[in-house]
Formats: structure tokens, sequence, C-alpha cells
């Protein structure tokens, strides 16, 4: 039931097939199972049970159209505010912090009728690609349960292996296979795989290791792959919504920068922040977007032109769409994996129609370490606030206030946060600001004005990895520091960010390993009409399986058949 | 054994596929030449006590001050790009006017709430300790080797 998409469990709620209350139980069900993948920081089953009954009378009422997502549980992610519910950001400095107010994308989905099930794990103030870096602990990511129950059932049941794979890096692990079921033979080019490029970062250490979600929404997109949630919201700064919906094989959607309000979502870079949705399928993020979209007089950074909604058809057609494939998009250390899938996109889109033609956006490969220099100083800024008087972790020190300041940031801030508050600052210092922030912000309208110029040449949008390869494990992921893997990790994704174009991820395939590989689509400003439908139809046409945990429920099943109905 | 398989995922590769994808076959990055690049200054004692003071943080250790430096060697690639003439770009909504909404109190009386989520009040007040003292210089071991 949790592997139900926002559509489907719509046209049951509304047909009395299934109830709200049922529906929201399966969900906290379901996350208690999973408690050890993290993914909630605080679970709201109180509050949730009681808005599940709310929706339930309101649907024995026959009012539907004032609520368009009665019923439907929902994650948000930890920075968003909830009234009266701990919003912690994953960091010590908020860890008793209960906002008097609800974030606008909380208000909303609220008012629509979404039951809110938790508030989601994340990187420490949403600064990370890894969701490792959390005071609740890392999130880990839902596929690794399939290599887990996968690996189980091959003792039993040998012959129905037929993908293995060696784990050369560790010598205790040698003798271990990794056997991947059924699910992970989807893909079209697998023989005996030995991809030694990639097959690195599935070398399981030991049973303690695990595969990352991504981040820093990475909770997010793990609830929606597990069926936590049908929906989440995440954040997108610098791909913080897509990265993990590609490695958790999910929907990732970042709308374009003034659609969603950001009232009472916890800024990181405010020039850069929008609320991300994360979901099941193209649909559902355009059904959420519908509800939650529009000016909000709370955030003078949403635009007030009026919404249209988007409307998506099956029956769509790519004749007349222009798709570029930018040619730097191939950045050094692209796996052979997600270039395939990359490939093979591009290729079934011309097939379908649309013209495909290779483009250039010259500034690419300076694009993350202008965002990095551009984050550290709206983060040195942003940061500020947290002094302990008003709200959050206060040290227990006397003496001045500014001693009090120091030692409640230097308990408060994990070493990521106050790492990029030092190098903010540097950056900032009256010497550098015109050697390192102006001069990235120069480098950022480079970047931005590539998009245009090729969007003004009749490109309506663009077809990319979303990241690098599929999803790492936690032992190859913590080898290197945060700084280091979020330059590698975000490359992909934040040069939408600086222009503040829209763009979604959506599964294309599975690699030879069994795990999602997502492509990006960037579309142009506004136009998400345009950009979901593409992305829709991809999603009609593409070759994947998401991830089915309804083997959970019932552990007498088999574990590896396919999912009742297709998704 | 290996080689003959991949030669066989490769032939078997040019058979499914009919059209010639788009997707370059090679990274397209241009290789930066790291010794054209400005070199990272020794980062001095006086600028860390400078820093720390600006930030509230401290670097805590010698990982934190190489984070220091990782982070502007990284930020001195921008040297390379020619931004000659080019306005830097604050916000993407330059080009339109923000809203803003009238001057006028829409809620309020929220005192308790407000007041709620602060360790240490009195009456209706936040209180902090006294102002206007310097921050205490410290001597961690991590200044020691700078200059």
């Amino acid at each position: 039931m949790t592997s139900l998409t926002v559509k489907e469990a719509l046209s049951r709620l509304r047909d009395g097939r299934l109830n709200p209350q049922e529906l929201c139980k399966q969900c906290l069900r379901r996350a208690r199972k999973l408690t050890h993948l993290n993914i909630f920081i605080t679970q709201t089953e109180e509050a949730a049970h009681k808005h599940a009954e709310a929706s339930a009378y309101r649907l024995s009422k026959g009012n539907n159209t004032a609520h368009p997502l009665e019923g439907i549980p929902v994650a948000f992610k930890d920075n968003f505010c909830t009234r009266g519910i701990r919003t912690t950001c994953a960091s010590h400095m908020l860890s008793n912090y209960r906002p008097p107010y609800s974030a606008t994308m909380v208000q909303r989905m609220q008012n629509s009728g979404a039951v809110l099930v938790g508030k989601a794990n994340m990187d420490e103030f949403a600064m990370g690609s890894g969701s490792i870096d959390s005071i609740a602990g890392p999130v880990k990511n839902p596929w690794t349960l399939l290599f887990q129950n996968t690996r189980q059932r091959s003792i039993a049941n040998r012959q129905s292996a037929c993908c293995r794979q060696n784990a050369p890096k560790d010598a205790a692990s040698t003798s271990e296979e990794l056997v991947v079921g059924r699910r992970g033979m989807h893909t079209a080019a697998t023989e005996d795989i030995q991809l030694e490029s990639a097959s690195h970062r599935l070398a399981f250490v030991d049973d303690s290791d695990w595969l990352v979600t991504g981040g820093s929404s990475g909770g997010s997109a793990a609830a929606v792959a597990s069926g936590a949630a049908l929906v989440a919201f995440g954040s997108d700064t610098g791909g913080s919504t897509r990265n993990p919906a590609s490695y958790c094989g999910v929907v990732g959607f970042k709308p374009t920068y003034g659609l969603l309000s950001r009232h009472g979502l916890i800024p990181l870079v405010n020039s850069m922040d929008v609320p991300g949705i994360l979901t099941k399928t193209v649909e559902d993020s355009a059904i959420v977007l519908n509800t939650v979209a529009g000016h909000d007089v709370y955030d003078s950074t949403t635009v007030t032109d009026p919404f249209h909604p988007v409307q998506l058809d099956d029956k769509f057609s790519l004749d007349g769409i222009h798709i570029g494939i930018p040619k730097e998009y191939h950045a050094p250390g692209t796996s052979p994996d997600v270039l395939e899938a990359w490939r093979r996109a591009a290729d079934l889109l011309e097939a379908g129609g649309a013209k495909v033609t290779e483009v250039s956006l010259p500034h690419t490969q300076h694009s993350i370490t202008c965002y990095h220099v551009l984050c550290c100083c709206e983060v040195a800024s942003n940061m500020a606030r947290y002094d302990g008087i008003e709200f959050g972790h206060r040290a227990k020190v006397g003496e001045s206030t500014e001693e009090l300041y120091a030692a409640t940031r230097h308990e408060g801030f994990n070493e990521v946060v106050r790492g990029r508050i030092l190098a903010g600052n540097f950056f900032l210092l009256r010497k550098n600001y015109e050697r390192f922030f102006l001069k990235a912000q120069q480098v950022r309208r480079l970047i931005s004005d590539d998009f245009r110029h090729v969007f003004a040449s009749g490109v309506d949008m663009l077809l990319t990895p979303t990241t690098l390869s599929d999803a790492p494990t936690h032992s190859w992921f913590t080898e290197h520091d945060n700084r280091t893997r979020s330059e590698q990790q975000d490359v992909f994704t934040q040069p939408v960010n600086m222009a503040g174009i829209p763009a979604i991820t959506v599964p294309a395939a599975l690699s030879p390993r069994g795990l999602p590989i997502g492509l990006q689509f960037i579309g142009q400003n506004f136009d998400e009409q345009k950009l979901l439908s593409v992305a829709h139809w991809f999603e009609l046409n593409r070759d994947f399986l998401p991830l089915s945990l309804d083997f959970l429920d019932n552990p007498r099943r088999p574990q590896c058949e396919p999912l009742d109905q297709p998704l | 054994m290996l080689r003959y398989r991949l030669l066989g995922q490769v032939y078997g590769y040019f058979s499914i596929r009919q059209l010639s994808s788009k997707v370059p076959n090679k990274p397209t990055w241009t290789p930066v030449d790291s010794s054209k690049l400005p070199q990272v200054k020794e980062i001095s004692r006086e600028l860390v006590d400078h820093l720390e003071r600006l930030s509230l943080v401290e670097f805590s250790n010698e990982e934190g001050l190489k984070r220091l430096n990782d982070a502007i060697q990284s930020a001195n690639q921008l040297y390379i790009v020619n931004t000659d003439g080019v306005e830097p770009l604050d916000t993407v909504l330059e080009d339109r006017s923000l809203y803003l909404r009238k001057d006028e109190v829409t809620e309020g009386n929220c005192k308790e709430e407000i007041l709620s989520n602060a360790s240490i009040t009195e009456e209706d007040f936040f209180v902090a300790p006294p102002g206007n003292i310097p921050l205490k210089k410290t001597d961690k071991e991590y200044k020691g080797k700078l200059k």
C-alpha cells in the first residue's frame, strides 16, 4: 500500500477503497520497521493520527475540491519550521527549537489535507551531499535493504542469482559475494559484469557498511523511496533535493527560484535556496506543485505573477521539442553506467520525435568552485543569527556576551558548518572581497548567461546526468571530507541553482549493480509546464522498476517479486 | 578473460544501438594548470585570530586550518576565468521588482511564543551577559606553529 503513488492513493481515498487513517498507519508502520535507516529525526505519530482522522471525516462529508491532497502522508525535511514540532536542522544548535509558526510549504500542504508523518533527517544545516553529518546519525539508503535482503535469499536460492560481483578492495570481503536479484537484472546490459572502475563503490567493507542516500535531503528521499511517506519536501540549494532523489530512485524536483515560498525554510544560501519536491512520479510532483506554488506575502522573493497549474497529458508529443545535450556535462569521473543511461535516454527522446543536439555551456566546469565561494559567504552571514540568546542552544557561560556567543556557536555547530563560516568570512574580508566574492558573482553571471544563450538559440530544455554514479557506499564516501565530496557530488546540480532555473531528476535506469541512476531535465524559468511534460513522457517510456519494500509487511512472501501494480 | 568479456560487451553495445548519441565520448573539461593559479599565502596567526573574532567560532585544530587552506586553494581556480566587464549577479530576480507588502501590523500578541524558545528569560526580557567586553585571546595548541 505504501508503494502507491499520490495519484493512485488520491483516487482510492476519494472512492472509499482506502481510508486516510489506514494509509497513515501503514506509512508509520513502515517507518517504524526501518528505524535503523534513520530516515526521521522526529516522527509525528500522534499528530499524524489526529490529522488522518480529520481527513477521514472530511472525506466522509464528500467535499473533495477544497483539499486536493486529502489524506496524503507527507514528510518534511527538518529545516522546514513546523509549529510546535521540534525543528532541528540536524544540529545541536537547534536541538530544542520549537518554532512558533509553520513554514508556508507546511501550512499549504496541511491546508490541502496532507498528513505530516515526520521531520526527515538531513546534513546539519543542509551542508553536505551524503546525509551523514547529522546529530541524529547518518541516513541509510533503503536500496541497501535490497542487497541485504537479496543476499540472504540467494543463499537459499542460488539459481535465481544471475549477477555476481566481486569486492576486490577489501581482503575480508573478497570471499563474500554480493548477489543481485531479479530486480537488479532490469537493465539491458547485464552479463557477468565486472566494471572495476565503478565496483569499488559497492564493495561493502563489512555488514556494518551500507549505501548513502546522497544529500542533503537524504531523509526525505529515503522516506519516499521506502514508502514511509508518499511525498516529501526537501530543500535545494546546490542539488540537495536532486542528488538524494537520484541515489534513492525517486523523482526530485527543484522548481524555478521564486515560484515556491521559502518562508519558514531555515536559510542556507538565500539567493539559491528553493523548496524541493520528492515523489515517486513526475505526475505526483506536478500535483504537489499545483497545490503549493504561488506568491506568498511572507516571502518577497516569490513572484506575484499568477501561477498556471501544470497539466500533464499521457499523450504528450515530443514533436517540435528541442532537447540540448550540454557537452560539458560529461565531467571527469562520470561513471560508465551513468553515461550509458544518459546516451540511451538521449536516443529514446530522439526516437520519440524530439530534436536532440549537442550544445555547449562553456563555464560549467567553474560552476562548482563559484558555488562554494558564494555558499560560504552567505553561510557566514546567515549563521550569524545563532547566538544562544533568543532561541536554540545556549552555552553555560556568563562572563560576557561575546564569550557566550563564541561558546554557544562552538558547541552548537559541527566542524563542517564552522569551516564554512570561517571560509566565508575569509572571502568577505575587505582585502579579499573583490578577488573572491565579487569574482564569484561575476562567474555566476557567466554561468547564468550560458543557460540564457542556449535557451535563446531555440533549445527548449537540457538533458544531463544528475550524479556521477549510482549510490556510493558509506565507507567509500567517508574516505574524503565533506568539502571534497560536496565538490564532486554537486557538480551537475548546482549550475541550475546559480541561474535559478527549474530542474527535475527522474530515475532512468538501474545500474548493473541494481541501483537507480537518475537523469536531470533542466528547463526555462517558470516553464514548469514544458519541463514536467517532457519528464513525464520520459517516465512513461523509460525502463525502470522502483524500489518496493512491501515484502517487509509480509515476510513470508517471496522477497524479490515484482510490484503488484506497475507505477 | 575480462578483456574478452568487455570486448563482447562493446560489440553487443554497437549492435543494439541504432542511433548515434549526442553524448560526447570523452570528458570535455579543460585541465587547469595549477602552476598558473595564485598560490595560497601562508595562514598567519593574525589572520586566524581575526577570522575567529569575526566568526565567533574556532578553528579548533590543525585540520580546521587545513580546511581553510583547501577552500582558498579551490577558490583560486576562479582566477583563470575571464570576467572583464562582467556585472556581478546578486540575485536571479534582478529584472523584477520585489513585492513589498504594506507596512501594517498583521499579527501580534505572540510574546509568550517568542520568549518560549529562549533558555533564560526574566519577566518579559531575553537575558544576555554583560556586553562590550572583547573576546579573550586564546592560546590553543593549533595556533602554536603559526607566524
